[in-house]
């Protein structure tokens, strides 16, 4: 059986001082961007502290940017052994070949595979079910049901988030990342209750992410919605605390995760 | 030399990169003949079986392949879905026939659980057989990194030199003569991972 992962993920958007350069940035519910650095640096040092994995997402989600994106993975493949989802924008067979020869080992796909389900499909058969990441963000409305949003958060889709899931599976994809747009940097712990009522419908791994802030809400994650993995943005770019320390903690909280190199 | 077959399947770079990292001058063989100048070869490979035996037998590196590794002995390390391939059969959307090196068949993972995940994704306690010198130097209960739905089930038991559980035994590695493969990715098993390549780096088979 797997043991639970923790993952680091790095949101990748256009510096301010340099238009051709994409630098780590940090958000709160998708708004207010804050750059905190270098990919590629920041990358090493999750690697340095035993990250299971890395998520690499272009949140301008301008199709524009793939090249860029790719050649920041690139870079990122020639120092870190370890897995990398990529993706932001993603929206054509060719985005899947560039960033997959570039070094991405699975790549993330959103919004084209809310306009176009096929295309799950079609890459789930290309390139292997586990290569295919659909990554669905979704708020709470006011009436407490939950929507999927596109476009980088802005574009209600009247779709429900468990629903569209479980149809993504059905249509190839191999793993889930879900994030509570309305956690997302607010560091106070992550929306649960889709996650733990997914896991229970589906077969595939799900990843959660948006509102760390604690151990405790990795742990809780975990043992109260039992998901596969943790992905975690904002925490790891403020905290002095670091990914040993957190660890530590998640693990003596009673979560099987990696505790060795 | 080292040489990686370069088919238009997979995580090419990675494997690359992680040899470059240990020191190696390696070979991305693109053609058929290019495996001819290498003295070990790497077989990687991300995606669909049946894309993967349809590249490799258009492309001609079937033959090569066959030629190279099993009459020219040249030590040979496949990864994940190269590891799959040397297989009989692959049952992996319809039946393949794949290039037989092993008296195996790849066949779907199945936990018989439903809390466990297929694909398995992620990083997994591998036990291997320690007097083989491509897991030589890793600590007990070393954790590597595998993203799979299949899995070889060879006929030869001691062929299999790694497991791992996941709700069923699930091999994790086989080995027979020049020939060494991993369901896991050394490529992306950080340190570990490191340490079985170059092991293969230095096996004298």
């Amino acid at each position: 059986m797997s043991k639970k992962r923790l993952i680091p993920k790095l949101q990748l958007a256009t510096s301010r001082n340099n238009p051709n350069k994409l630098v780590v940035v940090i958000t709160k519910q998708f708004g207010d961007k804050i750059e905190i650095g270098d990919p590629v640096s920041q990358s090493k040092i999750f690697q340095d502290q035993s990250a299971d994995e890395l998520i690499f997402l272009n949140i301008e989600s301008n199709t524009n940017n793939i090249k860029t994106l790719s050649e920041v993975i690139a870079k990122v493949s020639e120092e870190i052994f370890m897995p990398m989802t990529v993706g932001g924008g993603v929206a054509s067979d060719d985005d899947f070949r560039l960033l997959l020869s570039h070094g991405a080992d699975k790549i993330s796909i959103n919004t084209k595979a809310v306009e176009s389900p096929e295309f799950i499909t079609e890459m789930s058969n290309k390139y292997g079910a586990q290569c295919v990441v659909v990554s669905i963000d979704y708020k709470k409305e006011a009436d407490g049901s939950f929507q999927v949003y596109t476009q980088g958060g802005t574009l209600a889709t009247g779709i429900d988030p468990i629903q569209w899931a479980i149809q993504a599976e059905a249509l190839g994809a191999g793993e889930l990342l879900l994030t509570c747009i309305d956690h997302d940097g607010m560091r106070n712990g992550l929306e649960l209750q889709v996650p733990s009522s997914l896991v229970q419908q589906v077969n595939i791994p799900v990843i959660c992410g948006g509102g760390c802030g604690l151990a405790k809400h990795f742990s809780d994650a975990f043992l109260l919605a039992n998901v596969e993995a943790v992905c975690a943005g904002s925490f790891f770019a403020h905290r002095d605390q670091n990914l040993i320390q957190t660890r530590s903690q998640i693990f003596n909280a009673g979560v099987e995760i990696r505790m060795q190199n | 030399m080292i040489g990686i077959v370069d088919y238009g399947m997979g995580n090419l770079l990675s494997v690359f990169n992680a040899f470059e990292y240990l020191g190696l001058s390696v070979k991305i063989c693109s053609k058929p003949e290019d495996l001819s100048q290498v003295d070990r070869i790497v077989l990687p490979g991300v995606g669909a079986i049946s894309q993967c035996i349809l590249k490799l037998n258009e492309s001609g590196f079937t033959e090569a392949l066959n030629e190279q590794v099993l009459q020219l002995a040249k030590p040979t390390l496949g990864i994940c879905l190269g590891m799959q391939v040397m297989a009989k059969q692959s049952f992996e959307g319809g039946t393949h026939t794949c290039l037989g090196w092993f008296d195996a068949d790849v066949v779907r993972l199945n936990p018989g659980n439903s809390t466990l995940k297929v694909p398995n994704i992620g990083w997994n306690t591998i036990q291997f057989d320690k007097q083989i010198p491509l897991f030589k130097g890793l600590p007990e209960n070393s954790d590597f990194y595998l993203v799979h739905s299949y899995q070889v089930q060879v006929r030869h038991e001691a062929e299999r030199v790694a497991t791992y559980q996941h709700g069923e035994t699930v091999t994790a590695a086989i080995m027979k003569d020049n020939i060494f493969a991993t369901q896991f990715h050394p490529e992306k098993s950080q340190d570990l991972g490191l340490t079985v390549l170059e092991n293969f780096i230095n096996w004298k088979p």
